[in-house]
């Protein structure tokens, strides 16, 4: 990439479609302790302890769970911060 | 061993470390500290400038584990996405990984609860190094029940449960 490019991603015409939310989900891995995942969801998130609570033994139960939707610039920014925690968070598009 | 987190009066939290638990924790996050120093810079100076760096999923699992793919399917927009935002995540991971150095010290620990989240952090990526080094599994716990203590693993999983313990106790103090 140049030097005069600009620093924000140019997307392809067919990722945008405004109907079709874009989800964060949070895969369940070995070292992520419970308490810590549920934690971390009300922190990010401002969920009530019950809903995060509930979606982390989505994760832990099912292997995976859909923790928030949006614009895909809002769940990439959610993706980053649950990075940070070390959550393992993707970025994908509700085919529902 | 210590007795793991409790809250603190004033909103923080504390903890008593003795000079071995210290020692290891600050071995271990400085092995962090080393893990997440940015990989080769660009050449080019103003993707330099604005933290724009590599692009590829690091071929080390621990690498991969701290710095995780964005997207499962779709290896363009996982690309593109770390070019944007890892160096942002190493930062963190760094600044995480220093407040704990500054302050894990023999004795009474007392943190403000924005110095335990960086703990909190930092702790898990200590834990997620270690867990895919050891290749851990939910059983861990009782498959370190059931090691014989000269298996050489055996102080790897007591310091993996310890760590554990703390972290979980300090999520439990932040409550």
């Amino acid at each position: 990439m140049g030097s005069t490019a600009p620093a924000e991603v140019a997307r392809p015409e067919t990722d945008v479609r405004p109907d079709l939310p874009w989800l964060t989900i949070v895969w369940n891995d070995p070292v992520n302790l419970m308490s810590y995942v549920t934690y971390v969801l009300q922190t990010v998130f401002g969920y009530p302890k019950a809903k995060a609570e509930k979606l982390m033994l989505d994760v832990h139960h099912k292997g995976k769970a859909v923790v928030a939707s949006g614009t895909r610039e809002e769940m990439e920014r959610d993706v980053q911060i649950l990075h940070s925690y070390g959550l393992w968070a993707t970025v994908q598009k509700d085919s529902a | 061993m210590s007795t793991g987190f409790r809250a603190a009066r004033g909103g923080g939290v504390m903890i008593e470390l003795d000079a071995g638990e210290a020692s290891i924790l600050r071995s271990l996050v400085t092995q962090i500290l080393g893990l997440v120093q940015p990989g080769p810079a660009s050449d080019d100076p103003l993707e330099r400038a604005l933290g724009i760096g590599e692009a590829v999923e690091p071929s080390d699992p621990v690498l991969a584990r701290l710095f995780p793919s964005a997207y499962a399917d779709d290896d363009k927009a996982a690309s593109e996405f770390r070019r944007y935002t890892e160096a942002t995540l190493r930062d963190g991971k760094r600044a995480d990984a220093e407040t704990l150095l500054d302050t894990a010290e023999q004795g009474r620990v007392e943190l403000t609860g924005e110095q335990a989240e960086a703990w909190l952090r930092a702790l898990n990526d200590v834990r997620l190094a270690l867990g895919v080094r050891l290749e851990v599994t939910e059983e861990i716990h009782d498959e370190l029940a059931e090691m014989r203590e000269d298996d050489p693993r055996y102080p790897a999983f007591v310091t993996y449960d310890w760590l554990t313990y703390l972290q979980d106790t300090l999520v439990r103090a932040l409550w």
